[in-house]
């Protein structure tokens, strides 16, 4: 299940949520991933813009791959501005084990980090300002150079 | 003709441009100074799917985004 939320994440809302959907699917494992924005730099807070079509078919492969090997993934993400000290990021995998689990969720994320079409800006002085040097190119980029 | 977006901090209105292909595109892009420090960093997508290849066929009304270096999470 992949949602989007306008601003911050409501955390204990969302990961209860999900506990409650699976709790008595007969999964051995819930292993979530929260990302917390960090007060550095000088920014106030992170703003995101997201491009939800390739989001959706990226995030529907992995889900694939996840049921290959029984298990199911979630993830959360904001769009526009999250303030320092709030959440933008969550994703949560659930296994019949924790092995295959633990994994799983470092695999997806790392390549969400890699490939999910995701913008990041610092927001500074009320103003957004691209993470450039903290982005990734996507694969195949430099086509058109 | 095709759509061409430019999508997240490139920060670019959308172009409808007649190519048949992405090296017409490539060439027309070349002329473009405001593109000039994005095109070395962008992705390419026909369609939503990313592309590795110039030589793909356009047919009018496809959808061309590029996609510059992401940071999610």
């Amino acid at each position: 299940m992949l949602e989007l939320h306008d601003g911050s994440l409501d955390v204990p809302k969302i990961t209860a949520r999900w506990y409650e959907e699976i709790k008595d699917k007969n999964f051995g494992a819930f292993i979530p991933f929260i990302g917390i924005v960090r007060d550095e730099f000088g920014i106030d807070g992170l703003s995101f813009d997201i491009y939800e079509p390739i989001l959706n078919s990226w995030f529907d492969t992995w889900q694939k791959k996840a049921k290959e090997q029984g298990a199911m993934l979630f993830m959360a993400h904001s769009k526009g501005d999250v303030l320092n000290h709030t959440s933008s990021y969550i994703s949560a995998v659930v296994t019949p084990q924790r092995k295959v689990g633990l994994r799983l969720i470092n695999d997806f994320v790392e390549d969400f980090k890699a490939s999910a079409p995701i913008w990041k800006y610092d927001l500074i002085d009320g103003k957004r300002v691209y993470a450039k040097n903290r982005s990734q190119a996507l694969s195949g980029a430099g086509l058109l150079a | 003709m095709a759509r061409i977006e430019f999508l997240g901090p490139i920060g670019k209105e959308p172009q409808e441009l007649a190519i048949s292909n992405l090296n017409e595109l490539k060439e027309i892009f070349a002329k473009d100074e405001k593109l000039a420090e994005w095109l070395g960093i962008c992705a390419v997508a026909v369609n939503d799917k990313i592309v590795k290849s110039t030589d793909m066929k356009i047919n009018p009304n496809d959808k061309i985004s590029l996609l510059p270096p992401v940071c999610g999470g």
